[in-house]
Parts: C-alpha cells; sequence; structure tokens
C-alpha cells in the first residue's frame, strides 16, 4: 500500500517525488540570503564553482538514493573513496596508463560494493553496521596502501578530469551531468528503481513475482560502490594527489543531500530529482558560509542540523 | 503486566546467557594464550595491567551503549560525545585548576547529549542511527569549532590517577569499571528498568501494550549511554593528558565492536554488561597483539571493522538458528 506511490513513478517521463518542494524552497532562502550578506555569491564564476565543488558529492549521493530507498544506507562511502583515490594514486605513481588507474580506482569500489552488498543481501545483515564494519577496513586499507601519507607525483592526466573542460563546459559539470542521466535511466526508466523501492517496501512481493531480491539488493550496493570510485576519480583530481583520509565523512554530505532531497528512509518516497536538488542546497551552503568566513567544521555542524531538521519536518508531515 | 514481564524476563533465558558467556570468555582465553606464545612481552605485569586498563576504558564507553543496543537502537555518537565533553572538561579544568568543575562539566554535557539522541529517537521517532549519526557530526563540528585547532594538554596530577594512576597497584580505571560492571548489572538485571529495556527490545509493541513506558525508558538508555560516555571521556582525557578535537574519532567503531562481541544483539533484547566487559578485552587484546607482534597500526581499523562484521554475522546466525527451533 504504501508503495503505490513510488511503484508509480517510474512510470512517467519526469516523475517529480513529493519532498522537492520543500528543498526547492530551501534553496531559494539560501539564495537570497547568502547574496544579501556576500554579492559575489551569485557571481557566475562562484555559481559554476558551487556546480563543480557538488559534481563529486552528486556522484556519491545519486547511488546514496538508491540505497536509501531499499531502506538501506552505506557509510562506508568516504572512506571506500579514499581507498579508491588511494589504489588510483599508487597506480599512477608507478607511471601505469592513466586508464589503469581509473580502473584501479573503481575496481576498489566496486569490490567493496560488492562486498557491502553480500554481507547485507546475502547474509542478511543489518546495512548500517556492516558498512560501519568495512567502512573501517576501506579505512584501514587506505592508511595501509599510502602509509598515511599524501601520494603526489601522479602526473598531469588525472587533474585533466576535475581543471579541464569540454567545449567550455568544466570537466567535472561534465561528468555529474553523464552520472545524472545514468542515474534517471536506472531509476525510471529501467527495472532497477522499481526493484529498489520494492527491496524497501515489499521484498515479498518481489519475490511472488520471481525476481530476485538478493541478487539485485548485491547489484545495487555494487554499483553504489562503483560510483563512489568514479567520485574518487574527481577527488583525486582536484587535489592533484591522492589523500586517505581527506574524504572521511564525505559520506555525511551525501546522505544529508538525499534525506534533505526528500528521499525517506521508510516510505520509499522521494527520488533522484530531489537529490539533484538536496546536492545543490548541500553544495550552496558549504560555499556560502566559506564565504560568509564561516569555518568548515561549523559548516558540518550546520549540515547535522538542516539533517535534523529535515528528518523532523518528514516526521511531522506523516504523523 | 508483572505476569507478561515476567515471560518477558523468561525469554532472556539466564542458563543460555551464561553458557554463551563462557564460551566468549574461553575466547578470550585462547587468544590471550596465543599472545604468550607469540610474544614474550605479554605476559609481563606491566603489559596485562596496561591491557586491562584499556579494555576498562573501553568498557566504560561501552556500558552505556549495551543498553541502548538492547532497545534494538544504536549510538554511533559516543566518540563524539567524549571528544566533545573531554574538550570542555579540559578547558574547565585548565581555566579553574577545580577537576571536580571539569567532571561536573564532562558528566553534563554527556548527559545532554544523551537526552537529545534519545528525545530524537523517542519522541521524534528517528531511526537511531541516523538521529545519532547526525547529531555525531553535529557535535563533531561544534567540538573542532570550540577547539580552533588547539590543544589542551598539563593536567594537575591528582586528576591524571583517574586515567593513569594506580591503588593497590592496580590500574585505577579498573576500580571504575568493576564499579560500573556491578551498577550496570545491577540496573539491567535487578530492576524494573532493566526488565523494561529487555521487553522493548524483544518486542516494542508488546511492551507498549503491557504498559511499558516506551519512550521515558528510551530516553533514559540513550541519556545514559551519553553519561556513560561524559564519565569515559574524565577517564580519557586523565590517561592522554591532553584533548584536541579530533580525539574522538577512533573510539565509535571498538566500543560498538565491543558490545557485539560481547553477545548484545543488534535486533535487540538479548545481552549483558557481563558480555560486554568480555568484548571489551577480547578486543584489546586483538589490538594490543597486533601492537606486540610490531604490525602496522594501520591494520586496527581494518582489523576492527573485520571484528564488527564478524560479530554480526555469528549473532544473525545464532538467532535465525533459534528462530528455526522456535
Amino acid at each position: 500500500m504504501r508503495n503505490v506511490q513510488g511503484m508509480d513513478a517510474p512510470h512517467r517521463w519526469m516523475a517529480v517525488p513529493a519532498g522537492v518542494p520543500g528543498v526547492a524552497w530551501m534553496m531559494v532562502a539560501m539564495l537570497v540570503g547568502f547574496t544579501a550578506l556576500n554579492r559575489q555569491f551569485v557571481d557566475v564564476a562562484n555559481l559554476v564553482n558551487i556546480g563543480s565543488q557538488s559534481s563529486i558529492l552528486l556522484l556519491i549521493a545519486l547511488p546514496m538514493t538508491f540505497v536509501i530507498l531499499t531502506e538501506g544506507i552505506d557509510v562506508s562511502a568516504g572512506a571506500v573513496a579514499a581507498a579508491s583515490s588511494v589504489a588510483l594514486g599508487c597506480v599512477m605513481q608507478a607511471g601505469a596508463h592513466t586508464w589503469l588507474g581509473i580502473v584501479a580506482a573503481i575496481g576498489t569500489g566496486t569490490l567493496f560494493g560488492l562486498l557491502n552488498g553480500s554481507l547485507i543481501a546475502w547474509l542478511r545483515l543489518p546495512p548500517f553496521v556492516v558498512t560501519l564494519g568495512t567502512m573501517g577496513m576501506a579505512q584501514g586499507i587506505a592508511l595501509l596502501l599510502s602509509g598515511g601519507q599524501s601520494i603526489t607525483g601522479i602526473g598531469t592526466a588525472i587533474p585533466v578530469f576535475y581543471n579541464g573542460a569540454v567545449l567550455g563546459v568544466p570537466a567535472p559539470l561534465v561528468v555529474a551531468a553523464l552520472a545524472y542521466v545514468l542515474n534517471h535511466v536506472l531509476m525510471y526508466r529501467s527495472r532497477v528503481g522499481i526493484y529498489a523501492r520494492a527491496i524497501g517496501g515489499n521484498p515479498e512481493a518481489l519475490r511472488f513475482a520471481g525476481v530476485s531480491a538478493r541478487a539485485w539488493q548485491i547489484g545495487i550496493y555494487t554499483f553504489a560502490g562503483a560510483m563512489f570510485g568514479i567520485a574518487a576519480v574527481l577527488l583525486t583530481a582536484r587535489m592533484s594527489t591522492a589523500h586517505p583520509t581527506a574524504s572521511l565523512g564525505l559520506e555525511f554530505d551525501a546522505i544529508a543531500a538525499v534525506i534533505v532531497g526528500g528521499t525517506s528512509f521508510e516510505k520509499g518516497k522521494g527520488g533522484l530529482p530531489g537529490t539533484l536538488l538536496g546536492v545543490l542546497t548541500i553544495g550552496m551552503l558549504r560555499n556560502g558560509l566559506d564565504l560568509v568566513g564561516v569555518p568548515s567544521s561549523v559548516q558540518v555542524s550546520c549540515i547535522g542540523v538542516l539533517v535534523l531538521l529535515a528528518l523532523f519536518v518528514e516526521g511531522w508531515k506523516t504523523r | 503486566m508483572n505476569h507478561s514481564l515476567a515471560s518477558f524476563s523468561s525469554l532472556i533465558k539466564p542458563g543460555e546467557n551464561v553458557s554463551k558467556l563462557v564460551s566468549r570468555l574461553a575466547a578470550v582465553l585462547i587468544v590471550a594464550i596465543a599472545l604468550s606464545f607469540a610474544s614474550d612481552a605479554f605476559l609481563t605485569p606491566g603489559n596485562l595491567l596496561n591491557v586491562l586498563r584499556q579494555a576498562s576504558l573501553l568498557f566504560l564507553m561501552a556500558s552505556g551503549l549495551t543498553l541502548v543496543v538492547l532497545t534494538a537502537g544504536i549510538d554511533l555518537s559516543i566518540g563524539a560525545n567524549v571528544a566533545l565533553s573531554a574538550c570542555l572538561a579540559g578547558t574547565v579544568i585548565k581555566a579553574t585548576g577545580s577537576p571536580l568543575a571539569g567532571a561536573a562539566v564532562a558528566l553534563a554535557s554527556g548527559t545532554l547529549v544523551g537526552l537529545a539522541n534519545g528525545g530524537l529517537v523517542a519522541i521524534l521517532r528517528m531511526p537511531s542511527f541516523i538521529a545519532t549519526y547526525g547529531m555525531m557530526w553535529l557535535i563533531n563540528g561544534y567540538t573542532y569549532y570550540f577547539m580552533a585547532g588547539n590543544t589542551i594538554y598539563g593536567f594537575p596530577h591528582g586528576f591524571r590517577q583517574l586515567g593513569s594512576g594506580y591503588l593497590f597497584s592496580i590500574p585505577v580505571p579498573v576500580y571504575l569499571m568493576l564499579v560500573f560492571l556491578a551498577l550496570a548489572a545491577l540496573f539491567a538485571g535487578r530492576t524494573i528498568y532493566g526488565q523494561q529495556v529487555y521487553a522493548i527490545g524483544s518486542n516494542p509493541v508488546a511492551a507498549r501494550f503491557s504498559g511499558v513506558p516506551v519512550k521515558s525508558r528510551l530516553v533514559l538508555v540513550y541519556t545514559l549511554s551519553g553519561l556513560m560516555a561524559g564519565l569515559g571521556s574524565l577517564v580519557f582525557l586523565a590517561r592522554l593528558n591532553s584533548a584536541e578535537g579530533d580525539i574522538g574519532e577512533p573510539l565509535t567503531l571498538p566500543a560498538i565492536a565491543a558490545v557485539l562481541i560481547g553477545g548484545t544483539s543488534l535486533f535487540g533484547g538479548i545481552g549483558t554488561p557481563y558480555g560486554t566487559l568480555i568484548g571489551a578485552l577480547l578486543l584489546t587484546l586483538v589490538l594490543n597483539g597486533l601492537n606486540l607482534l610490531n604490525i602496522d597500526a594501520n591494520w586496527q581499523p581494518f582489523v576492527t571493522g573485520a571484528i564488527i562484521i564478524v560479530a554480526v554475522l555469528v549473532d544473525s546466525l545464532s538467532r535465525r538458528r533459534q528462530e528455526a527451533r522456535a
């Protein structure tokens, strides 16, 4: 019953989930507020900057939306991205071909996703503890491979993925757009979106329909891992080094973006357009607070407040 | 009401609990014997007392968490709470020179964070992992801001005894551990509150219909978890003799691992504080072993993470076996 809305959505071309209006208002309020505090906020250069900075977050938040729709969570995302980034760094430092490095990054992410998915779906363990465990493991691998140090000297080919441009459009925006289209098609034009919601809402129904809920659940976590690997490539490109702890905590921004974007843990509600707006909201919040001179640590607190607020409003609406 | 609570407590099956504890204690002994063969430094009084001291500190932080997990909840904010409480207490001790004032501040801040968690989970009905996860980042951010990258160090000698001192050649934290083990065991096993906590974890709906005040008991366990984080922060501060914004980061995973290895089920209703002490001992022994065998310290998060997964796996398998039997 509670899934009706979710099951309908994929059949519409542009499904607009409930919850988008809330986050849209939040964005408008931020735009007005930060512009009032600092005119630079609406400079074209700054807006492009917000987009580029948000691209890495989007790559993590999109698959996180699938995971949360299955009533799961993946808190290992930041640590997996760190391990992928370090793997990329090691391969590049050894002077190997760029594509080999990218394969190493995506491969590392995919393996961790497969591990998460198998433990969660096959052994039916609770997602947040499993991913908490793999978070520790990924963090350990990142530290072990890098010796706890930044990996420098990764060449000039990788940074192009963040600093370059395609037909005048910054490369990270191109990657983000491609990733969004891929995820949108998976969510709304393929069975993945329907099954993700069904795994969260009514796995019995999937079983009766002869669909292997477990296989799809493993697939969703594995796909998420691969996306974290791609995010790690952009992250490494942005810093021109691979650092074992730089991306720790990134999962919190991503989970925050998904929740603020209106995807809920329990009702199969929400979707990717909301997540896109959620990512931009978090991006604007961080950028705006930066411009106003609020330190990064306090930004994290603000995001925490934002998440608790979004959950509160969500709970209040459904009551 | 009394009748249904009695049937809940029969669910806990004391006999089975004891055999579970004995098998886990055997695991501790096996690891200890293996380590004594692997490293000459292991079976020295200094090292054993050190293990005991570390395990005591871990137990203090994990004991409140045990109660939360018994209600099928989780508290991911423990490490962040310890860092905040330690930094506030350190600042107050430095400013006033009074360890008592510092202790009061740490206990108060720990309790307040716990109370806030309890409110989010029990009254606003947020899933505990996401509410305490949000809380973790919220207070992490505040602690970094408060400390502004500074380190406070050098506390009064008397205060430091709380973490690094000895009494009759046994480390002081061990006595604290014993006191709070007794208190936690009494609370969980011998009071109506404790029985209600088990009841909520076993079957929240049935507990509510039996007249258990679910909301206020949930607020109570999260508050106690916060209070124990505050207490743990004092011992931790006294041991480290310094405080900075990020000292809590490596603490949450081990605390969760200790609770889970100790046989407390993530699905609620099963487990004891004794188990958590054994879990804390086992984890500390393993980490101590890595240290003694000169294995890269970077392995520690990996090993802790893997241990958490194995512990949940064992919990889930034994639960499924029980369900199959029933």
